[in-house]
C-alpha cells in the first residue's frame, strides 16, 4: 500500500529522519532544500494556475457579473456579449452521456477480468484495455470525425430516433440533424475514452477484496453474480464511486476528441443529435482568434469554471479512493 | 418459476452482459487501430520525413518540420519537467514521507495529473505568451513540462518507496550522509522504475494537442528557433483534419499513426522495463 498512512513504526521513522548528530551535513541541507523546493513547486503550480485564471477572467466577470455570466446563453463576439450557459450545459450533458454509456461497460469489463476470465486471458485483456487509455485524444477525435460520426449518423441515430425518439416526453431529446456531428456523438466518443480509466480502477478495487470473503459467499451457494453484486460491490462501493468520479473528471476536461465531433455551435438545444459545444472545445476553437480583451477574458473565465468543476470532482474522487485504501489497510492489519 | 431457476437466469444474463461489454471494448480498440493502420500506412512514405508541410492547395508534402518541432518541444519539456519531478518524488519518499506538507503535495499532484490540459494551455498563455509578446516553442515546452511533472512525481515516489529500508540502513551504517544514501543507493535501486515514469510522461505528452494550441501555435515552415511559433504534430493533425484538402487528410492520418506508434511503443517498453521488478 502506498497511500499516506502515518505509521509510527520506529524503524521506518528512523530511515526517513535519521537522528541528526550535530545537525545535518552541508550536502544534506542542500539536497533537502532542493527536493523540498521541487515538492513545493507542485503546490506553487496549482496556486499559480488558479491565480492567473482568476486574474485573466476578471475583465469579463466584472463586465457581466459572475452570476449573469454563468446563466447567460449569449455568445456574440461582435457585440462583445458572452455567457457560459451553452458551453457549461454542453460539457455536463456530453459527460453525462459518457458516464451513462461508459459505466455499465466498465463494470462489465472489470467483472470479466476479475471474476470470469481464465488466468491466461486476464493479463492480455487488461493490457488491451489499458492501451485504449494510452491512445492520445486527438486520435479519438479524428477517428470520431471521419469514421464514427458517419457510421453513427447512418446506422445508430435512425435506430434511436425510431425507438427512443417516439417515446412521449423522452422523444424531444432524441431528435436532430442527420449529420453525426452532435452532442450525443461527443458523449459516445467520450465514453470510449473513459471506459479504460473507470474499468482499471474498478478492477483494482475488486481485486483488493479478500479471497475468504468471496469463497465464503460461494460456499453458501451464491452464484457468481450474487458474489459480485452482494459481496464485492458493498465492500468496494467507495472505491467504485471514486473511479467513476475520476472518469467523470476526465470527460469534463477532455478537449480534442470533443472538439472534432461536437459541432461547435453556441445554440442551446434539447435535442441531443444537434451540434453543440463544450467549455474545452469553445476555448480550443476560439482562443487564438479571440480579439479584444473581453473576448479573451470570457474564454479564460470558461477555463476557470472548467478548472473549478474538475478540481472539485477530482478531489472527491481522490478522497474516496484514499478512504477505500485506508479501509483496506484496516482490514489487512 | 422457482427461485433457483430465477437466480441462475439472472446470473447467466449478467455474466453474458459482462462478456459482451468486454468484447465491445476490445472491438472498439480493434476498430480504432485498424482504421489508423489502414489510413496511416497508405500514406506512409519517405516524403513524410523529408518534406515540410504543404500549404493550402499545394500537392504532396510531408511532416518533417512538425516531427522536428514536436521532438524538440518534447525533449525540452522532459529536460525541464523530469528533474523537478524526480526531486519532488525523492522528497516525498525520502525526506518528508510523513511531513504534513507531503500530504498536500501528493493530493495536489494527483489533481494536476488529471487536470484538463487545455487549462494548462490557458495558464501558460497568460504567463508566457501574453507578457512576452507572441507564441513560441518555449512556451509550448513549458506547457508540456507542467504535464510531465505530476506523472514523474508519482512514479518516482512509488518506485523509491519499494526500495527496502535495509539498503538505506546499510548505507547509513557505513557513514554515508543522507544525500549520498538517496543519490547512490535509493535512486540507483529504483532507476528502472523512475525511467518508466519518465517514459510514461513522454507518452502522455506526445499526443497532447490542447496545451499547444495557443502556446506553440503551429508553423508551416521549418524552424529550429524555439522563440518563434513552432510546428508540431498534434496541432498539425488537428488543422489538417479540419481542413478541406485530401492531401491534408492523408497527412493527418499518417501523423496520427506516427504518434500512436510512438505512444504504444513507449508503453510496451515501460511494461518490459517494469517486468523484473514486478512480483
Amino acid at each position: 500500500m502506498t497511500s499516506a498512512s502515518k505509521s509510527e513504526d520506529p524503524a521506518q521513522a528512523a530511515s526517513s529522519q535519521p537522528p541528526a548528530r550535530g545537525g545535518r551535513s552541508f550536502g544534506d541541507k542542500v539536497y533537502l532544500a532542493l527536493t523540498w523546493a521541487s515538492a513545493v513547486l507542485v503546490l506553487i503550480i496549482l496556486g499559480a494556475i488558479i491565480v492567473m485564471l482568476i486574474h485573466g477572467s476578471l475583465p469579463a466577470l466584472r463586465k457581466f457579473g459572475f452570476f449573469h455570466f454563468l446563466t447567460s446563453a449569449a455568445w456574440n463576439p461582435v457585440r462583445e456579449e458572452f455567457g457560459a450557459l451553452s458551453p457549461i450545459v454542453g460539457t455536463l450533458v456530453s459527460s453525462l452521456i459518457a458516464i451513462v454509456i461508459g459505466l455499465p461497460v466498465s463494470f462489465g469489463i472489470a467483472l470479466f477480468i476479475t471474476e470470469l476470465a481464465p488466468v491466461w486471458l486476464k493479463r492480455p485483456v487488461g493490457v488491451a484495455i489499458e492501451l485504449l487509455a494510452a491512445i492520445p485524444s486527438i486520435i479519438y477525435g479524428m477517428w470520431g470525425l471521419f469514421i464514427f460520426a458517419p457510421f453513427f449518423a447512418e446506422h445508430i441515430q435512425p435506430l434511436l430516433e425510431n425507438t427512443l425518439g417516439r417515446v412521449p416526453g423522452l422523444g424531444i431529446f432524441f431528435q436532430g440533424l442527420p449529420l453525426g456531428i452532435s452532442v450525443f456523438t461527443a458523449g459516445v466518443v467520450l465514453a470510449i475514452m473513459i471506459v479504460p480509466f473507470i474499468a482499471s480502477v474498478m478492477r483494482d478495487v475488486f481485486e483488493t477484496v479478500p479471497r475468504e470473503l468471496r469463497e465464503s459467499a460461494y460456499g453458501v451457494g451464491c452464484t457468481t453474480w450474487e458474489v459480485v453484486w452482494k459481496v464485492i460491490m458493498p465492500v468496494t462501493k467507495v472505491g467504485v464511486v471514486g473511479g467513476i468520479m475520476l472518469g467523470l473528471g476526465r470527460a469534463l476536461g477532455e478537449t480534442m476528441a470533443v472538439t472534432f465531433v461536437i459541432g461547435n455551435s453556441h445554440e442551446l438545444n434539447a435535442a441531443l443529435f444537434m451540434p453543440g459545444n463544450s467549455i474545452a472545445s469553445t476555448i480550443a476553437n476560439e482562443f487564438t482568434e479571440a480579439d479584444g480583451e473581453i473576448y479573451t477574458s470570457a474564454l479564460i473565465s470558461l477555463g476557470l469554471i472548467l478548472f473549478i468543476i474538475t478540481f472539485i470532482i477530482l478531489s472527491l474522487a481522490k478522497f474516496m479512493l484514499i478512504r477505500m485504501a485506508r479501509a483496506q489497510e484496516g482490514r489487512s492489519a | 418459476m422457482d427461485i433457483y431457476t430465477r437466480r441462475k437466469i439472472i446470473n447467466g444474463v449478467n455474466l453474458t452482459a459482462a462478456v459482451v461489454t468486454t468484447a465491445l471494448g476490445l472491438f472498439f480498440l480493434a476498430w480504432l487501430l485498424w482504421t489508423l493502420f489502414a489510413q496511416g500506412l497508405a500514406n506512409f512514405n519517405w516524403a513524410l520525413f523529408s518534406q515540410d508541410m504543404p500549404g493550402p492547395g499545394s500537392e504532396g508534402g510531408g511532416l518533417r518540420n512538425a516531427i522536428v518541432g514536436s521532438l524538440m518541444m518534447t525533449i525540452t519539456a522532459v529536460v525541464i519537467g523530469a528533474p523537478v519531478g524526480i526531486l519532488a518524488g525523492a522528497y516525498l519518499s525520502e525526506f518528508g514521507r510523513y511531513a504534513r506538507i507531503s500530504i498536500a503535495v501528493r493530493f495536489i499532484n494527483d489533481v494536476l495529473l488529471s487536470a484538463p490540459s487545455i487549462v494548462i494551455g490557458v495558464f501558460v498563455y497568460e504567463i508566457m505568451v501574453a507578457p512576452f509578446g507572441g507564441f513560441s516553442g518555449w512556451s509550448g515546452a513549458v506547457a508540456l513540462a507542467i504535464l510531465v511533472i505530476p506523472v514523474v512525481v508519482r512514479t518516482t515516489e512509488n518506485m523509491m518507496r519499494l526500495v527496502p529500508d535495509s539498503m538505506r540502513e546499510a548505507a547509513a551504517a557505513l557513514g554515508a550522509p543522507q544525500w549520498k544514501v538517496v543519490n547512490s543507493v535509493v535512486i540507483r535501486a529504483a532507476i528502472s522504475g523512475i525511467m518508466t515514469g519518465v517514459l510514461l510522461a513522454i507518452a502522455r505528452i506526445a499526443g497532447e494537442t490542447a496545451p499547444l494550441l495557443f502556446t506553440a501555435l503551429n508553423n508551416q515552415f521549418f524552424s529550429l528557433d524555439m522563440s518563434k511559433p513552432m510546428a508540431n504534430l498534434p496541432v498539425t493533425i488537428f488543422n489538417f483534419a479540419m481542413g478541406p484538402y485530401d492531401n491534408w487528410h492523408d497527412l493527418a492520418w499518417a501523423g496520427s499513426l506516427l504518434i500512436t506508434l510512438a505512444v504504444l511503443g513507449l508503453n510496451i517498453i515501460t511494461r518490459v522495463l517494469l517486468r523484473p521488478g514486478r512480483k
